[in-house]
């Protein structure tokens, strides 16, 4: 008798441990899955490639976390910057990243991912696993995202790994290396993201 | 004297043949150990940030960049005017054939994933690709189709000699950018250059021991082939990036880096080759 309420006792805790992560697991796995369809919706319909690339901007301000992938861009820079240079930037990379954004997945005009599974890093971080299924041109493509759970009503997408390789690494890596030979002049990477959206 | 000379020439050959292989063993040797010092140098030398290892997250530093920029640039019309053209004229070939191709190629790296997989200590995986070599080789017809993979003997990772010099813990070295070749680093180049040393069957029975059946001619067609092969397959993906990329240089530089990184760490698992501490710095801000 004593034995099962123990029992009972030890299977309530473990319920209440697994219980709220599993919560954690479940959103940002429909979170990509609703965010995926919605996307393939647009990028399949009959609207201008205008129309479609104004609601995947609409898309990625909701769903993705722009500040945050800004700061993580900027490396070791991040710190050498004063607050008017933080506006400036924050706002220069925002039109960047949408219209980079947009440009790269308006070239996709049904795509069709598979949402497969999710791996819960830690409290800020999930990995979604998902795959871009093959078409005549090109073969099957591993799409990863990392989805920062801090607020778990509100998910936000942070970063996209393609076959192993991030997205935001590779950005960051690019605006350093941009930094760097402009001899470590913010002003640099300022021109030629103006150039970018304004080209 | 008959017998005598079929003995000697018989002896020859199986001299010639000793030589040969103790030679190659010779070469592949000195290149690893030479990879050794360049790797231990770089590391002495260095600030801290050449030092990799496995799941290492730390740069590697780009020693020759403005040579480096001048190939990539050389690399980028080559391509342009050669190497795109010919990959968009490979994809109106008929899928099968594509696929058959790609096929063979994939079955004819496996003489150089095998004695790697085992280098690396993957006894299993070796055992595993040797039977796909030997069922694609034959009911395969000279690997032109899959049947391997039909058969549980599937997921085939190349593998080469600079992966099993990084999974020995050997430094990647500088970043350099090689004419037609593309990116690489000194390790990886030191890795390639055990494929003509002998550490590569395919280039030894073509180029080194001409045979009756295969010739220069079939080694670098098939490495030609595999160049457009893996180009038709990223038009898109490259078109998509450079036009894309602020600086297209570096944003090839970051994927190759990473590319290679997630090979030796022979992993799919992306928290294996990713730095969460990088994303934690933000939030510290």
């Amino acid at each position: 008798m004593k034995f099962k309420k123990i029992k009972k006792i030890f299977l309530i805790i473990l319920a209440l441990i697994i219980l709220p992560n599993s919560k954690v697991f479940a959103d940002s796995k429909l979170f990509i899955s609703k965010l995926t369809s919605e996307a393939s919706k647009v990028l399949a319909s009959n609207e201008s490639k205008e129309q479609k690339m104004e609601k995947l901007i609409n898309l990625a301000e909701k769903n993705v976390d722009i500040d945050g992938i800004g700061r993580y861009t900027l490396g070791k820079y991040r710190k050498t910057l004063n607050e008017d240079q933080i506006k400036e930037y924050e706002n220069l990379f925002r039109k960047y990243f949408l219209k980079s954004f947009s440009s790269r997945l308006s070239e996709y005009t049904d795509p069709k991912i598979n949402v497969i599974s999710e791996e819960v890093i830690n409290s800020k971080y999930t990995i979604v696993f998902s795959v871009l299924e093959a078409d005549e041109k090109r073969p099957e493509i591993k799409i990863d995202w990392r989805v920062y759970t801090v607020n778990p009503e509100k998910p936000l997408v942070r970063d996209l790994i393609i076959e192993g390789l991030s997205l935001a690494r590779t950005q960051r890596e690019e605006f350093n290396s941009i930094i760097q030979n402009g001899e470590g002049d913010i002003k640099v990477l300022f021109l030629n993201l103006r150039n970018f959206i304004s080209g | 004297m008959g017998i005598f000379n079929i003995k000697s020439t018989k002896y020859r050959f199986t001299f010639v043949k000793d030589t040969i292989k103790n030679s190659s063993m010779y070469r592949i040797f000195i290149i690893f150990i030479f990879s050794l010092f360049v790797s231990t140098s770089s590391i002495a030398g260095s600030d801290g940030q050449n030092e990799l290892s496995k799941n290492s997250n730390g740069e590697v530093k780009d020693c020759f960049e403005t040579i480096n920029r001048g190939v990539f640039a050389f690399n980028q019309v080559l391509d342009n005017v050669i190497v795109e053209p010919l990959a968009k004229g490979y994809r109106y070939l008929p899928s099968p054939l594509r696929t058959g191709t790609s096929n063979a190629l994939n079955n004819l790296s496996l003489v150089v994933t095998i004695p790697n997989n085992l280098l690396q200590g993957e006894i299993g995986l070796a055992g595993k690709n040797t039977g796909r070599f030997i069922v694609n080789s034959t009911i395969g017809i000279l690997g032109f189709f899959d049947p391997a993979s039909k058969i549980g003997l599937n997921d085939y990772e190349k593998e080469d000699w600079g992966q099993t010099l990084g999974t020995w813990g050997v430094g990647e070295g500088c970043y350099i950018v090689l004419p037609i070749l593309g990116p690489s680093t000194v390790r990886d180049t030191i890795g390639s250059l055990a494929n003509y040393m002998g550490g590569d069957a395919w280039y030894n029975i073509t180029v080194r021991n001409d045979t009756r059946y295969v010739s220069d001619f079939d080694y670098y067609a098939s490495v030609g082939t595999n160049g457009i092969d893996f180009r038709a397959k990223n038009i898109e993906s490259f078109d998509n990036l450079e036009k894309n990329s602020l600086d297209f240089y570096a944003s090839v530089k970051s994927l190759y880096l990473q590319d290679r990184r997630k090979k030796i760490a022979n992993s799919d698992d992306i928290t294996e080759t990713m730095n969460d501490s990088d994303w934690d710095e933000i939030e510290t801000q």
